[in-house]
């Protein structure tokens, strides 16, 4: 359930009370609500479903959560090559 | 693309395989409940790299799937009707009812429109005010406030043509039945991430003490479903019973508090059944009384007609991680993706549509 | 099973039709749906040799000259997209077929359907869209129709086009010439036509600059043939996408097709838009590419020639014809495993799940 995208914030302007951002998906732009995110701000990543922000990308946990992948890769052995 | 394309990269998914192998010593059966994971694993192909150990098994998480027979009947008799513009999204479409699906009723000259967001249904409201227009709600807790936001735009701009079916699905009454029911052989769960970015995780704990199960919050790219493989498998060899989070990037504990709080200005809980499971109490939403005006199950008199799904169709079994797909008699025979007997066979994140699609040839 | 009868009262070949027994958009998709009609209803009619071999032209000899013969309509919606429109599309798509079969193109016939109502200055500016790209592609309209149906019937216009074309001596293109050991060559990023109409489509618009990649592909077609004689097969991957053209190749030449999924080039619109709406590139249309199967010590002087050409600049290898597995093509995924890739029943849908 739930195909959500990580997109960036171009840019955001005032839509009725809430904020409607332009996001940024690889090579295609499309706009999305805020309203579940509402101090999003340009730059930052959102994740998307289904044109709306659920949550944002919080940065440092995922650059946390990568670097610690990447360690266990260089741990590791390369498969095929162990016992 | 950021965020995505490094949780793909070969090397880390296949250290996160070696690093499985190592901690196994034995035998464990564990779940993903989101027909989104699901998809990702087929996809990848990543159960091929769990030692043969590990049994991956597939839960209920395909809310196209769980939408139940008598709402998908009444969406094809809505759309059916001369004035009513019937929107969804993409995947309902192929959906069987007991005798039709939403593709046939457009081929019969039927106004079935899809679009990718639910405020896409407002915007055509808005467009068409001599048409009905109906949007078929139906997702998890992920897809509950983006809905609940179209009902609320629609009241606010006082859009009288427009209205919703809406049938959600809850995951945490799903888990509790299955986890509570005789047969059970599930020993951890990969938790919903994108469910959890929404809700948060804390009912998830109150699962992990109340069945003594290990739960970790997964995410959607490979490696982040063998990181929670990982860590799920970590837990289970260290006896340890813990609620882990691996989607930290998108999940805290609470989860997103406004969009909760619009799902509960908007709709409340109820039962529900679910398509190949029956019903599981206070595991739907359903429109407040307020929202009546919107409500299109108020508004079209509908009855519905049930048919039970055929009798070789075993989704019931499926969608509990029972069985698996290659365990059905009809599977690849003559429950095909374009002939489909159950639900779990329509849309590429049902079990068996996805077994069917990327798997075939290694089964036999 | 049913079994029907045709007008001289002979049983014919029982065909398994999904319950329900109407069309359904799915069946022109280019997917197994379309794969099962065709076979079901049409090959049953109209069985011959030439049209069992189901290439994307029909290749006749008449007195002594082989002549390839091909035909196609266009229903395409929105009528003028980013990149193009019906009236090039028509063109370029016959011409395209043509050029499959290792044909110099060299007339056209084109038959208009057009719905009341639609505007002169429409049908004006298609036309002369369809009559620029035929002058590049140094073809000819020499003969056509034009019909008018109720307002209504048809999306404002579908466009048919014919063609016929001149084979050279000694090419001889054809799926059922795949064998294990060829090589899969592709000639450029995929999904660029279907991602730029999905761009415009009402209820899923997002913004990007990708414009339809639809092109005439026959002076490509002709440098590859100049570089080397050893190509099995053509075959352009339009509706259905890479994965219905390599399926349909796999299961007329009895192969398997294995394929690298990080050879595939992919735009990153394409990219972007197919994680959004949930959809896998493989499936999208394509028209301004081609497949080539190609002779294993051939692919690299075949690879160079189409790199060379403006219309193959990002041409990769992107596999192999191999024994195992006959009929189904797998793809090793970035991550290193296998998977299939296979036929979707009818259009590819966007997902929330």
């Amino acid at each position: 359930m739930c195909l959500a995208v990580p997109g960036e914030i171009l840019t955001t302007e005032d839509y009725g009370g809430n904020r409607i951002a332009r996001v940024r998906f690889g090579g295609i732009t499309r706009q999305a609500f805020l309203d579940f995110v509402p101090e999003a701000e340009v730059g930052d990543y959102v994740m998307v479903h289904v044109g709306f922000a659920i949550s944002r990308v919080d940065a440092e946990e995922a650059r946390r959560t990568y670097e610690a992948l990447e360690a266990l890769g260089l741990l590791e052995p390369e498969p095929g090559t162990e016992e | 693309m950021k965020y995505i394309d490094e949780y793909r990269e070969g090397r880390i998914v296949q250290s996160l395989a070696a690093r499985i192998a190592s901690q196994t010593t034995r035998p464990w059966r564990l779940m993903e409940i989101c027909g989104g994971q699901t998809h990702t694993i087929m996809r990848y192909g990543l159960d091929e790299l769990l030692p043969a150990s590990i049994r991956l098994v597939h839960g209920p998480g395909c809310p196209v799937c769980v939408t139940p027979l008598e709402v998908v009947d009444k969406a094809i008799e809505i759309a059916s009707t001369p004035d009513v513009t019937f929107v969804s999204y993409g995947d309902m479409l192929r959906v069987p009812g007991s005798r039709n699906d939403l593709f046939r009723v457009r081929a019969a000259g039927g106004d079935v429109r899809i679009v990718y967001s639910p405020m896409d249904a407002v915007k055509l409201a808005r467009a068409m005010p001599h048409r009905r227009v109906v949007f078929f709600g139906i997702g998890f807790e992920t897809t509950a406030p983006p809905n609940a936001m179209a009902v609320w735009e629609a009241r606010r701009a006082n859009l009288t043509n427009f209205s919703m079916l809406a049938s959600h699905v809850l995951v945490p009454p799903a888990i509790r039945l299955l986890l509570g029911s005789p047969g059970n052989e599930v020993q951890g769960f990969i938790a919903p991430g994108h469910v959890c970015t929404v809700m948060g995780y804390w009912q998830y704990e109150q699962l992990c003490r109340d069945f003594q199960v290990p739960i970790v919050v997964g995410g959607f790219e490979p490696a982040d479903l063998m990181k929670a493989v990982s860590m799920l498998v970590a837990q289970l060899e260290e006896g340890r019973v813990e609620l882990e989070n691996q989607y930290a990037r998108s999940v805290c504990r609470e989860g997103n508090l406004a969009a909760q709080r619009i799902m509960a200005d908007v709709f409340e809980v109820c039962d529900r059944k679910w398509r190949g499971i029956g019903m599981i109490p206070q595991s739907g939403l359903a429109l407040r009384l307020e929202f009546a005006s919107w409500d299109a199950e108020r508004i079209f008199d509908v009855t519905g007609v049930t048919a039970d799904e055929p009798a070789e169709c075993i989704s019931a079994q499926v969608l509990r991680g029972l069985k698996r797909p290659t365990d059905c008699p009809a599977f690849g025979v003559r429950c095909l993706p374009e002939n489909p007997m159950g639900a779990p066979m329509v849309s590429a994140e049902g079990a068996c549509a996805a077994y069917y699609q990327y798997r075939r040839h290694s089964i036999r | 099973m049913l079994e029907a009868q045709n007008s001289i009262g002979q049983l014919v070949c029982p065909a398994p039709l999904p319950a329900g027994g109407q069309v359904l958009l799915g069946h022109g998709s280019g997917g197994r749906l379309s794969a099962d009609l065709v076979r079901d209803v049409f090959l049953a009619a109209f069985h011959n040799p030439i049209l069992a071999r189901m290439d994307d032209q029909a290749i006749v000899s008449v007195n002594g000259s082989r002549l390839a013969f091909t035909t196609d309509t266009f229903v395409v919606k929105p009528l003028f997209f980013p990149g193009g429109d019906i009236g090039s599309l028509a063109v370029h798509g016959t011409v395209n077929d043509l050029a499959m079969g290792g044909a110099q193109p060299l007339f056209l016939s084109a038959a208009f359907i057009i719905e009341e109502g639609l505007s002169i200055e429409t049908l004006r500016t298609v036309v002369g869209s369809l009559q620029q790209a035929a002058s590049a592609a140094a073809v000819q309209v020499v003969t056509g129709d034009t019909k008018v149906v109720e307002r209504g019937s048809g999306d404002g216009l579908f466009i048919n086009t014919s063609g016929i074309g001149l084979v050279p001596d000694g090419v001889q293109l054809s799926a059922c010439r795949a064998r294990p050991g060829d090589r899969v060559l592709l000639s450029g990023p995929i999904g660029e036509h279907g991602i730029a109409i999905m761009a415009r489509r009402e209820g899923l618009e997002f913004d990007c600059d990708l414009v339809s990649d639809s092109a005439a592909l026959h002076t490509l077609v002709a440098d590859m043939l100049a570089a080397s004689r050893e190509i099995r097969c053509l075959r352009d991957p339009t509706r259905g996408g890479v994965s219905s053209t390599l399926n349909e190749i796999a299961s007329q030449a009895g192969v398997g097709i294995e394929i690298e999924e990080c050879s595939i080039p992919v735009r990153e619109e394409v990219k972007g838009a197919c994680e959004m709406l949930g959809l896998d590139p493989l499936y999208v249309a394509n028209e301004g590419k081609l497949i080539a199967i190609v002779a294993q010590e051939a692919a690299e002087v075949v690879l160079d020639a189409m790199q060379r050409h403006a219309l193959g600049g990002q041409s990769a290898i992107i596999g192999t014809v191999t024994a195992a597995h006959p009929g189904l093509v797998t793809m090793r995924t970035t991550v290193g495993c296998s998977r299939i890739v296979d036929m979707l029943a009818g259009d590819q849908l966007p997902r929330i799940c």
